[in-house]
């Protein structure tokens, strides 16, 4: 990896930050009946994004690695889930941090909410099935095995927790209901995280694909 | 012989199996009842009461027996070296995957055809009617398309028996939820067409998973 490419995406990413936590704590408006506590929702959409963005990576670079059988597609989905645990995690704590005030209990069944809870399991099985499998190989390939399946599942898992029951005010970013400001906001805030993830990545790929060639140089000593 | 074939002679060894040492079902039956049982310690009371919580009786238990005997579909297999035996088989992966899934869905339906008339004995339930079974056979299907792939994958883990139902469980939540919902339904004497979204679901879930288990197994069990 090429250290220039990152530096300057790392600065981008910086500067994105910056920019987020400016609109978000002093160029939009507080909102009307949820008041400050709406600003959560800047941090709550990105972290919900980076959790489905990553398994969907993990998700096509499972099938790659199935199909080529080259460790560089392992390490790919491997740093994507990684980063995509943190993001589901921060995903559920933030958006109980959200729900206490809003909606007055910490946790509720509701759809996307669950749908984000059954990700974060499959995420964690997806981990811990590596670390189960024994050899390093064959943990790979089952973990791709989970990326896959976890991945096809989580459209029926949506499907399913939606019409089981529904309260979620996230209609509202699709069908305009939102105020430009507030749009303007979410959409840098989403671009700044989204270029996060692409620098972790980047990092977490070079560092996972150097622990391999050690392994492999120790290995061959 | 052609693909089926070759896949029911495997089923067919599975069952012969399964009649000389009795270990999937009678285990699994057993603790099917016990479950069962014990839910009637937990919420025994009223009829109201027990027809509010008899979806969610009947589905946790099934999915816990499934995963208890989903499990020793591929132990067996493991402990005597099957495994290598049936991978140097003239007969390709695809065959080896549906083999043993038609092996667990009859396995699983036997538990299911026993654990429904006692469940509607000790609680005085209807749950003999037609919409329960298709949604228990529709379900049952979900269940062993899923579980035989990671069953597959479980047993060659370190930690074989918590490992299957640690990815089971969390894949089979849009079953889950759809068969609970469904099976209240039917109960509270709702008309077909209230329960056809669920169904649906669970439709959709056992096409796609055929499909997708079909094409990874063969990634699981080479070695």
């Amino acid at each position: 990896m090429d250290p220039m490419r990152r530096y300057i995406l790392s600065g981008l990413s910086l500067v994105l930050m910056l920019l987020a936590l400016y609109l978000i704590f002093v160029y939009v408006p507080t909102e009307k009946e949820m008041g400050i506590v709406q600003r959560i929702f800047y941090l709550m959409v990105p972290m919900g994004w980076l959790a489905l963005l990553s398994f969907i990576v993990v998700f096509i670079a499972s099938i790659v690695f199935l199909a080529k059988k080259q460790s560089g597609w392992d390490a790919l989905a491997y740093s994507s889930a990684e980063i995509g645990l943190v993001a589901t995690t921060g995903a559920l704590v933030v958006g109980s941090l959200w729900a206490r005030p809003i909606w007055g209990v910490w946790w509720t069944w509701e759809p996307r909410l669950t749908a984000t809870l059954v990700l974060w399991f499959i995420y964690v099985a997806y981990f811990m099935v590596r670390s189960f499998a024994g050899e390093e190989s064959r943990g790979a390939r089952f973990a791709a095995v989970i990326g896959i399946v976890g991945f096809v599942d989580l459209p029926i898992v949506v499907l399913a927790t939606t019409l089981w029951r529904g309260m979620h005010p996230g209609g509202v970013i699709f069908s305009g209901g939102l105020a430009p400001s507030m749009l303007l906001t979410l959409l840098v805030s989403l671009a700044a995280f989204t270029v996060l993830y692409v620098v972790l990545l980047m990092t977490r790929c070079s560092l996972r694909n150097a622990e391999t060639t050690i392994k492999q140089i120790k290995v061959n000593t | 012989m052609n693909f089926l074939r070759k896949a029911m002679v495997i089923t067919r060894k599975d069952i012969i199996s399964e009649m000389r040492t009795k270990e999937i079902i009678f285990s699994a039956l057993l603790f099917a009842l016990l479950v069962i049982i014990t839910f009637n310690f937990a919420f025994g009371g009223s009829q109201e009461m027990m027809l509010l919580v008899a979806p969610g009786i009947l589905w946790v238990t099934f999915t816990f027996a499934g995963i208890l005997s989903l499990n020793r579909s591929f132990i067996a297999e493991k402990e005597e070296n099957c495994l290598e035996g049936l991978m140097i088989a003239p007969i390709s992966r695809e065959v080896i995957y549906i083999g043993k899934m038609l092996g667990s869905l009859l396995f699983m339906l036997v538990i299911e055809i026993i654990a429904l008339p006692v469940l509607a004995f000790l609680f005085n339930l209807p749950v003999l009617s037609a919409k329960i079974i298709v949604v228990t056979l529709m379900a049952t299907i979900g269940f062993v398309t899923v579980g035989t792939l990671f069953s597959a994958l479980a047993v060659n883990t370190k930690a074989r028996e918590i490992v299957l139902p640690i990815l089971f469980l969390p894949i089979v939540v849009p079953i889950v939820i759809s068969a609970v919902k469904a099976s209240g339904l039917a109960l509270s004497g709702e008309p077909w067409q209230a329960l056809a979204p669920w169904l649906n679901i669970i439709g959709a879930f056992d096409a796609i998973f055929l499909v997708v288990s079909f094409w990874v197994f063969n990634y699981i069990i080479e070695e």
